[in-house]
């Protein structure tokens, strides 16, 4: 520490609350949706009913909360990496302020309808002109503080939120290529089979640039930084990295299995899928066996156990994704609760508790104190760990009851169950997901009040030198 | 403990950034560009017609409300599927489908041809309150769309947009959309009337009645080739 750089901590403290507060927003709009499902009379027409209300609610946890998260660690961990401040600060607040107001922009249109009806890309153009500007500030700012490192080498985490960077500007320009009719009605510029085939190259690759590139860059420096040894192996890392990001790009096609797509898209969706299992795992097991020798702290430490689970279950869900992505398996799984326990088997299981641990790392060091208290996050990774088993294998069953009783049929081959039947068969796991989505609200409750005590213990300023256990943490935090 | 060969990209952020934006590439421009050549993903299927003015907003107001949630417009080439839907979705149906409405999710049944399935008078009941036909169901009630009149002043528009994207829809078409989506909208409520239906003069003219129009335009294109032998 011959010469100390000024880090721009400002706006990964911005990114870190923002965050927080749309994941509990998100998550709440969430739970709503599901109680819904189950209870439908809970629906509130003109607008907030379950059509308009999940859209919202995957916005506001993928680009609200993620997002969030992944812009708050990647501020973070490239200024370390780099040992340089932020290339401009300027942009950082750009960045901060016009994707918060781009997140309120979402839910305000979306709840009143105004969609393209595109997963995931439902914002019309005018916000996604916005987003893609966004974009192109954080790409700026991350490059050219990249260019202006003064570390040689950069980082496996750099990698991995590079990929990020490139491939979700992509990814969101080519999907979002419409024709506007007024400022909030656009027609897509693609039509029927191949407007389906761009969405799901677009949706599938979110899943792999949003959902899991950034979060594997948090799992590579923040894992590391809490347990305090190296990663497992730096060439594994290199051969999951290139493998992953190259393999990604063609599975999109398994969310088409069955449809009009042509036949060979398709079983190029099913054979990648099938082998994108080798680099997610090459993943998985670097971030395992980066706690060699280290499980004893795991006990104690309840960030650790956040991101053993959440490492497990990407490790799971990308063994799971996999095998639905067989024909076979799909033709049952697909349009089903399955997809749903899935989705959130990853969300909710990796996603979400890496960025939890990620979060719990910074935040003491954002504000120069310690967490208020390790036994509240203990429990917030308890009660989230038994309320997304109980949400995951509510759907597991959900979905595979719908999805058998869809093809059941009678010795004469007609079909033994009306549609409704099959509604009917399946509520009790309605009502079982929304005790394991509420228990898993609750963490994030429970994360809230954790937070705000910490932020009131500590201060933004960075402490005199005299030794104390705040500058102690500030230090520990500023390596 | 690294590989040697890999330290120069690790040390390199241009070439870094350069080839990864390489390995990304190449999935994409195999998966999305070939499709456009392929002739069954492009040509409508015999006998198929854009949508009219009056089911063009109807659509419209499916996405608004986000129907394609809980809704897909795809049924898949088993027999199982067929039985309950109807004939197995082809490309060629789908070339005016702008966005596509496949969905993800079953949360309710297919739609995909649903037209023609129930009488005008069923849909009139059922977007009031499902549970009023069928208890067990979950889905939301649309009363409000009784109520909202139906927006026709960017109908023009959005038909002139969707001609440039390749509709075939003619001057003439566009320049009476508003009244042709009028002059539907009256043979709906017609039907509805014959079938006993009271119906308001405002709720004549609600968006009720445009949804109404697309849900029995879903699908019949299809069934009509299929029973041609086409």
């Amino acid at each position: 520490m011959s010469q100390r750089v000024e880090y721009d901590m400002a706006v990964v403290r911005g990114f870190a609350i923002s965050a927080l507060v749309w994941g509990a927003v998100g998550m709440l709009v969430g739970l709503i949706a599901a109680i819904q499902l189950a209870w439908p009379d809970a629906n509130l027409p003109p607008y907030l009913h379950f059509g308009r209300l999940r859209p919202i609610h995957t916005n506001a946890v993928i680009f609200g909360f993620t997002l969030g998260v992944v812009f708050a660690g990647s501020y973070y961990g490239i200024q370390r990496l780099c040992r340089v401040r932020m290339f401009s600060d300027t942009l950082s607040r750009i960045n901060l302020w016009m994707w918060n107001g781009i997140i309120v922009a979402a839910a305000v249109t979306l709840l009143l309808g105004i969609s393209t009806s595109k997963e995931y890309a439902e914002l019309e153009w005018p916000i996604d002109i916005a987003i893609a500007v966004v974009w192109v500030v954080y790409a700026v700012n991350f490059f050219g503080t990249i260019a202006r490192r003064r570390e040689k080498g950069m980082y496996v985490a750099i990698w991995f939120w590079i990929a990020t960077v490139l491939t979700i500007a992509m990814l969101h320009i080519f999907n979002s290529f419409a024709l506007p009719v007024s400022w909030l009605k656009s027609y897509s510029a693609y039509a029927g089979v191949h407007d389906a085939n761009i969405q799901w190259w677009y949706g599938h690759n979110a899943v792999g640039f949003l959902l899991t590139t950034p979060i594997l860059g948090l799992m590579y420096y923040f894992l590391p930084k809490q347990i305090d040894q190296p990663i497992f192996s730096h060439r594994l890392s290199i051969v999951h990295f290139w493998s992953l990001i190259f393999i990604y790009m063609w599975a999109g096609p398994h969310h088409l299995i069955y449809s009009p797509l042509p036949d060979w898209a398709q079983t190029f969706g099913t054979a990648f899928s099938v082998m994108l299992i080798l680099p997610s795992w090459g993943g998985m097991v670097n971030g395992l066996l980066t706690l060699r020798g280290a499980w004893h702290k795991v006990r104690t430490d309840p960030l650790l156990k956040m991101f053993a689970v959440g490492i497990t279950f990407y490790g799971m869900s990308t063994f799971e994704g996999p095998m639905m992505a067989v024909k076979t398996v799909n033709s049952l799984s697909h349009f089903t609760n399955w997809t749903i326990g899935h989705v959130h088997s990853g969300a909710l299981g990796w996603v979400a508790l890496t960025c939890f641990a990620t979060l719990y790392y910074m935040i003491p060091r954002l504000w120069h104190t310690q967490l208020y208290s390790v036994r509240l996050a203990e429990a917030h990774f308890w009660v989230a760990t038994l309320g997304l088993l109980i949400y995951v294998t509510s759907m597991w069953i959900s979905g595979v009851t719908q999805g058998l009783m869809w093809r059941a049929a009678n010795p004469d081959g007609s079909l033994v169950y009306t549609f409704i039947e099959t509604v009917a068969a399946i509520r009790i796991y309605d009502v079982l997901r929304v005790f394991g989505g509420a228990l898993y609200l609750a963490g994030v409750v429970i994360m809230f009040v954790n937070v705000w005590k910490t932020i009131q213990s500590g201060s933004t300023r960075v402490p005199a030198p005299e030794p104390g256990p705040g500058a102690a943490a500030a230090v520990a935090g500023g390596q | 403990m690294g590989w040697d060969w890999h330290r120069p990209l690790e040390h390199d952020g241009l070439r870094f950034t350069l080839l990864t934006l390489a390995a990304v590439l190449v999935g994409g421009l195999v998966l999305l560009i070939p499709p456009y050549f392929m002739q069954g993903t492009v040509e409508p299927i015999d006998g198929l017609r854009p949508f009219s003015a009056l089911e063009l907003e109807g659509r419209d107001l499916y996405i608004r409300e986000g129907c394609n949630n809980c809704h897909s417009q795809m049924i898949r080439p088993f027999k199982t599927e067929t039985d309950r839907y109807g004939p197995f979705t082809v490309a060629g149906e789908n070339v005016y489908d702008r966005p596509f409405l496949y969905g993800s999710r079953r949360t309710g049944p297919d739609l995909a041809r649903v037209g023609g399935k129930y009488p005008d008078s069923w849909h009139w009941l059922h977007f009031r309150s499902a549970r009023d036909i069928e208890p067990r169901s979950n889905m939301p009630d649309f009363g409000h769309m009784f109520e909202w009149q139906l927006d026709l002043s960017l109908t023009a528009r959005k038909m002139e947009t969707l001609r440039r994207l390749g509709h075939p829809y003619s001057d003439a078409e566009i320049a009476s959309a508003e009244r042709d989506a009028r002059k539907q909208a009256a043979e709906v409520v017609e039907r509805l009337q014959r079938d006993g239906v009271e119906v308001t003069d405002s709720e004549a003219t609600s968006e009720v009645v445009a949804l109404i129009a697309y849900m029995q335009r879903l699908g019949v294109d299809r069934a009509a080739a299929v029973a041609g032998g086409r």
